[in-house]
């Protein structure tokens, strides 16, 4: 029995989770909301985090019943993030490692999404839509490595979707992505958007100053609602990631697609892909909000693959960085 | 059914389904762009009707400047199907370096540094007119027998457009080396030797289009990514 214990806080959530033997035992996560119109600075970002992690600590020690005597491993978000709260969180875990004497492991946060969507969903070999507010990247796995066929050259989706919602002034609670997505809901009239995909690449810079220049008017001469734009928003955004998405499917012969990050529990994004998946014959897996969003376990999970395949980090190298690409890591626990 | 005939669905791509079947007397490829049901219905007929006219426009302009493509025998807008000639024994050329390299060929290997530069010296030839492919991946050239002699044989124009731009070179060339890094292990030398030869004998436009691509690679947040 292996347990692993993961700590996360790259962007706005700080979550602890505790994995034992592909067991999720406790996944606690905080989440630090900014009002309306604003998106959250590295520097109140790190705070929060700060005032929180030991407490979700040790609501996740507590709730998986686990002394940290038991914990075989600990793992921490290394990186890609925002550097104050990466760093904040990467202090917490250097300190809990001495204080029980138990092996640090560094986790490039973009494999902790991966890994906890096979956990999770069982699939076996998938191509992966990973989107995010930070990240938009389409990956298969070839030889020891997740390899990037597709990413977004300039703008994450989910940067764009949470600054559109800045524009209209949604709610950041519990998050602008899932507010837009209910308004969306409601959208009827489509309001055609510049749609641009190169490649398997994709580019939503020029989508967003789109709407940036004409929302406003939009609006006030009531030709489309809130609701009819973030229809539209969704429905180009999400048909350029699935088309993408189709291309590296199309280029790698794989039948499996999963979707992960936290823009990935969007249901009309997962509808839109089980829709595609449907007219090739190929299957889709998707997980909830619980492990899409950033949390503790999808860490540890990573760290547990890494630490079973022999890996940890000497102390010397857990520092942080901003940008740590997925292709950087060799994968030694996949075949 | 086309024209009366049977056909055969050869392969489901990323924009269609192919059928290989007889047209006039000629063995051909059917590429049908059936609706996408994930997509917005006024999206999806908007993309397919630019994709068919991109594909169709790109494919014969090549032709006309010696590129090899499949000729287009018709485009019908109303079905969205478009016959193409097809190439018998044909291969891509993705498939033809996984057998490659299988046979212990190395991608260092002459064989190999031969089709990089036969790729260099197409798409110099393809920019010099001012076509963009806008999906250039080794699924979407093909070869056929004898494979190590073959031209190559460019398809999937539905991203392509007309463009003198450098920028938009430069891209087309920065789709096809993270396709080639991303599909095929150990391809750095076989990318490098591709570039340069693009650069070496396209002249001063493309050491232009090397230099865009130069920064093509480090822009955006391509090196940059959290969440």
């Amino acid at each position: 029995m292996v347990m692993v214990i993961g700590l996360e806080g790259s962007a706005n959530k700080i979550g602890v989770g505790i994995i034992q033997d592909g067991k999720v035992l406790s996944n606690p996560r905080r989440t630090y909301i900014t009002p309306p119109g604003q998106g959250f600075i590295p520097h109140d970002t790190a705070k929060h985090h700060q005032a929180h992690v030991l407490e979700v600590l040790q609501e996740a020690l507590a709730e998986a019943g686990a002394d940290p005597q038991d914990v075989d491993a600990i793992a921490f978000t290394k990186g890609p993030g925002m550097a104050a709260p990466l760093i904040s969180v990467a202090v917490v875990a250097r300190t809990i490692s001495q204080l029980w004497n138990k092996p640090l492991i560094a986790v490039n946060h973009c494999i902790g999404h991966i890994e906890m969507g096979r956990l999770v969903t069982g699939a076996e070999n998938p191509t992966v839509l990973y989107v995010s507010g930070g990240n938009t990247q389409i990956i298969a796995y070839l030889e020891r490595k997740y390899r990037i066929f597709g990413e977004t050259i300039d703008l994450a989706v989910g940067n764009c979707l949470d600054r559109f919602a800045r524009i209209l002034m949604l709610s950041n609670d519990p998050s602008p992505g899932y507010n837009i997505e209910q308004m969306a809901k409601k959208g009827k009239k489509y309001l055609p958007l510049p749609y641009c995909v190169k490649g398997m690449d994709v580019s939503f810079s020029g989508i967003l100053s789109y709407l940036e220049e004409r929302a406003n008017k939009l609006l006030k001469t009531q030709q489309y609602t809130k609701a009819d734009l973030c229809f539209s928003l969704q429905e180009t955004v999400f048909a350029m990631l699935v088309e993408t998405t189709e291309r590296a499917m199309a280029h790698c012969g794989s039948q499996e697609v999963l979707i992960c990050g936290g823009v990935g529990c969007n249901i009309r994004l997962q509808e839109m892909m089980g829709k595609m998946c449907e007219e090739r014959g190929a299957k889709l897996y998707a997980t909830d909000e619980s492990f899409c969003i950033d949390n503790g376990a999808m860490i540890a999970q990573a760290g547990y693959l890494m630490y079973n395949s022999g890996l940890t980090t000497p102390l010397s190298d857990t520092w942080v960085t901003q940008r740590f690409r997925t292709d950087d890591v060799p994968v030694t626990w996949r075949e | 059914m086309l024209n009366g005939m049977d056909r055969e669905l050869v392969t489901q791509g990323a924009e269609g389904r192919l059928y290989a079947t007889e047209w006039l007397g000629h063995s051909v490829i059917v590429k049908h762009r059936f609706s996408k049901q994930y997509r917005h219905p006024d999206l999806d007929i908007y993309i397919t009707n630019e994709r068919m006219k991109a594909e169709a426009r790109a494919l014969t302009r090549c032709r006309s400047y010696g590129i090899k493509t499949p000729a287009v025998y018709d485009v019908d807008f109303n079905k969205s199907e478009i016959v193409l000639e097809k190439f018998t024994d044909s291969v891509t050329i993705r498939n033809f370096i996984y057998e490659t390299v299988k046979n212990k060929l190395t991608m260092d290997s002459p064989v190999m540094l031969n089709m990089a530069e036969r790729i260099g010296k197409l798409l110099v030839k393809m920019h010099s007119n001012n076509i963009i492919h806008g999906d250039l991946t080794t699924s979407n050239m093909l070869l056929v027998p004898p494979y190590d002699l073959s031209d190559i044989i460019l398809i999937d124009f539905g991203l392509s457009s007309v463009d003198e731009r450098a920028e938009d070179k430069a891209v087309d060339l920065y789709v096809l080396e993270r396709a080639i890094l991303s599909t095929h292990p150990n391809t750095e030398h076989f990318v490098a030797h591709l570039l340069a030869t693009y650069e070496n004998t396209g002249g001063e436009s493309a050491r232009d289009v090397i230099k865009r691509l130069n920064e093509v690679r480090l822009r955006g947040r391509k090196k940059l990514c959290f969440g």
